[in-house]
């Protein structure tokens, strides 16, 4: 058991994940087959023995809540701790609508004084990996650092496709010197993986610190406003890390799970990745079904052709149906010798026989919730 | 402790010797099947879908599996404040204590336990059948006819009535006759080994049965002909649809088959009687650029590289490059070496394959003797067992 807790903060708005995030908040979107993107982040806690979460919830955490229930799924149910959800609400000095992430935490205060750990771990939810942070943690323990970051390299990316991406300068002794919201320049290749360890009372205060002076955003406004006053130092991440922030990122990170070196990183057997369990049949190849280099989850009936994609729970897959390099999310139905490639149905979309619909892989076309074609 | 109107007593302590080395270490209900399930996630699925809240599994041969498997009983919501899923092994009281010695012995030693509940009715399964049934339509039967006991029944072709308990119905349901595997059968209605007892009624026979020492202390010899001859009101409650005895290796492996094709014999994609079972929390399963999936049943976990046609693939199983997998069942974690080929086999949990091995290959005279009894033309592999790379297997065999 680690001496932290954790809190995730759900609120995330500047995303261009378009459709995906209509009815959703970035934590609860679909991810990988079965999974929503905040899985990963819970499940790393829990596996680095972390069973005191913080939910920060924002706006649209309806699908969030349903997802959640009471955490059992990730071993959250707990009378020690546990998962508490956060939603916000209305006080004398609390609007309900938050102006930044420092507002949102700063509204969780209640929460945060209570919880009896030392350390805090606080994350984002559009970031994916798997991982643990007791080693992060002891790191921070044994640098005496102020915060710690997770962070990883990414060779060769492409700066017009960064999206808030914070990045990373060090010093020689391994100190961030400074930080950065998508700079031009390609310096560094140092990305935050959006997961922090600080002392609670440093938070505490950092929080209180920056409301008092009307700032918001706990990455503008502390994070890079203090980097010279605080010490700050990095943790590197060494797997895969899929950053969801906007459609043809989603798109990407969903397809290169056909890449087994991906899979093998994000998936493992020691630190499993909890979601809720819908007690779905077996998929099922009937006839001539078949697939081919594809993701496939329980509880789908293919009857057609399905190739480069990642098919979700309880997708029916018509006869003659040709499914390409697309991505299909829960209980979409795709009727007999329809035609799709690269096309992401959202959840329970349903395509009528014989359309064909075409995208292209760095525009996919894609299709809202409950669309009927 | 507040009154219930019905609990369930799982009968769950059968070795299953039948099942060969599929039940060395686990008891029989524990038997992985159709894909991501265990045998017995069908009786207790089928309770909780029928409203029974609180199930007594009763143990007694290497329950360690079951007991793991079971745990809290959250997997099917029976993790409650008032019932739930309890264990129930045999166990010493005061310088007293034995082993289940029959199955109405194992309902006798928990007297306490369905005491404790104060039920009107005690409903006793058994924990090695595939079917899907609602329990709470029999309790109605049960009800209406004002029964003490009844018992569910199946129509059998007349030919096979000779391997079943026979009963013997008047037109208003009500059991004449009961023949235990007759010579003769007088009718085609065969028990299914699921009982729906009044619990004021049954206890007292229990009882009686208990001190009778040439009694074999089970419900089918003993205790429902002796509530015949005593003229209690025994009904037989007709239920259609299917089931399956998954006692032995043949039946083991065809009721995984039926669960293949567009319309199967057994139907798994039911969303109104889901069948509830532990969650492994593992990625879906993916199929290779080179693979080919013809009418199958693949779980959550599996890598697929090579060819499987009419087969079952249970939870994490891998199957390797150019690997033939046919008529076969391969269970939780196996892994099928590059090139090997599998024929009409199961491969037991975590076995080993190498690669280029033969598994259900054909029977040559330097093979010699070898038993068949158990297996017929299924060839067996068992758990965690490693073949090693280019062994043939051939049909039949048994490889502990």
């Amino acid at each position: 058991m680690e001496n932290a807790f954790g809190l995730i903060y759900t609120g995330d708005a500047s995303m261009e994940l378009r459709e995906l995030t209509f009815s959703r908040s970035v934590a609860a979107v679909p991810f990988g087959g079965r999974y929503r993107s905040i899985d990963f982040m819970l499940s790393n806690l829990v596996n680095t023995g972390i069973y005191n979460v913080g939910i920060i919830a924002q706006r649209n955490y309806h699908s969030l809540m349903d997802h959640l229930e009471s955490g059992k799924e990730w071993d959250l149910h707990r009378k020690r701790d546990g998962l508490f959800i956060l939603p916000p609400f209305v006080t004398h000095d609390n609007t309900g609508v938050y102006k930044g992430t420092v507002d949102a935490i700063r509204s969780c205060m209640g929460y945060i004084r209570r919880s009896s750990q030392r350390y805090v771990v606080l994350m984002g939810s559009h970031t994916i990996y798997n991982t643990t942070f007791n080693d992060m943690i002891k790191q921070h323990e044994e640098s005496g650092a102020d915060i710690t970051v997770m962070y990883n390299s990414e060779e060769n990316y492409d700066f017009s496709e960064q999206y808030d991406d914070l990045r990373l300068k060090f010093d020689e002794n391994g100190r961030v010197t400074d930080l950065a919201i998508n700079p031009k320049d390609n310096e560094t290749t140092f990305c935050s993986c959006d997961a922090f360890v600080m002392e609670k009372t440093l938070l505490e205060y950092l929080v209180e610190d920056a409301y008092a002076h009307a700032l918001y955003d706990f990455t503008n406004d502390v994070l890079l406003r203090n980097v010279k006053e605080l010490n700050i130092r990095g943790y590197e991440y060494k797997g895969y890390v899929a950053r969801l922030n906007s459609i043809n990122s989603y798109y990407k990170h969903n397809m290169a799970l056909l890449d087994k070196a991906v899979t093998r990183d994000l998936f493992s057997h020691d630190h499993p990745i909890y979601t809720k369990v819908k007690d779905e049949f077996p998929a099922s190849y009937v006839g001539e079904g078949r697939a081919i280099n594809s993701i496939v989850a329980d509880g789908c009936v293919i009857e057609g052709t399905v190739e480069n994609s990642i098919i979700f729970r309880g997708i029916k897959v018509g006869r003659g149906a040709v499914v390409k390099n697309s991505i299909i999310m829960q209980a979409a139905q795709i009727g007999e010798n329809a035609s799709l490639n690269c096309v992401i149905l959202d959840k329970g979309v349903i395509v009528g026989s014989g359309v064909t619909l075409s995208g292209h892989d760095l525009y996919p076309v894609v299709l809202r919730k409950g669309t009927k074609i | 402790m507040p009154k219930k109107k019905i609990i369930a007593m799982l009968l769950a302590g059968g070795q299953g010797s039948r099942l060969g080395v599929l039940t060395k270490s686990m008891a029989k209900p524990a038997v992985p099947f159709g894909g991501k399930y265990r045998i017995i996630d069908f009786p207790l699925s089928n309770c909780v879908n029928s409203d029974i809240d609180t199930v007594g599994v009763l143990t007694q041969y290497e329950p360690l599996a079951l007991n793991s498997y079971l745990g809290s009983g959250q997997p099917w919501d029976l993790d409650r404040m008032n019932g739930g899923v309890f264990v129930l092994p045999p166990y010493v009281s005061g310088s007293e204590g034995q082993w289940y010695s029959g199955t109405a012995n194992a309902i006798y030693q928990n007297i306490q336990f369905i005491d404790q509940y104060d039920p009107e009715y005690v409903l006793i399964l058994s924990g090695d059948h595939i079917y899907k049934m609602d329990y709470s339509k029999m309790l109605k039967f049960h009800e209406k006819k004002q029964a003490d006991a009844t018992i569910a029944v199946l129509t059998v072709p007349m030919e096979e009535a000779s391997r079943f308990g026979i009963m013997n119905a008047d037109e208003d349901d009500r059991i004449i006759d009961f023949e235990e595997k007759p010579k003769v059968p007088k009718s085609n209605k065969a028990s299914m080994g699921i009982y729906i007892f009044n619990w004021r009624t049954l206890r007292p026979y229990l009882v009686s049965d208990e001190a009778d020492k040439s009694s074999d202390h089970d419900f089918g010899k003993n205790i429902i002909p002796k509530l015949l001859s005593d003229g209690a009101g025994l009904y037989a409650w007709s239920f259609s649809g299917y089931w399956k005895d998954v006692g032995t290796i043949g039946s083991l492996w065809e009721a995984n088959m039926d669960l293949i094709g567009k319309t199967p014999e057994f139907k798994l994609a039911d969303k109104d009687w889901r069948i509830y079972s532990k969650s492994n929390a593992m990625p879906p399963h993916y199929i290779g650029a080179d693979a080919k999936v013809k009418d199958c049943l693949v779980s959550e976990g599996c890598v697929v590289y090579g060819t499987v046609e009419k087969s079952v693939l249970f939870t994490g199983a891998h199957i390797g490059k150019n690997a033939l997998v046919r008529d076969s069942i391969v269970m939780p974690n196996a892994e099928i070496g590059d090139g090997a080929v599998i024929e009409k086999a199961i491969i037991g949990e975590g076995a080993v394959i190498g690669p280029n091995a033969k598994i259900g290959d054909e029977r040559l005279p330097e093979d010699g003797d070898y038993d068949t009894k158990l297996t017929g033309d299924i060839t067996l592999v068992a758990n965690t067992v490693t073949v090693p790379a280019e062994k043939r297997i051939p049909v039949g065999m048994i490889v502990k």
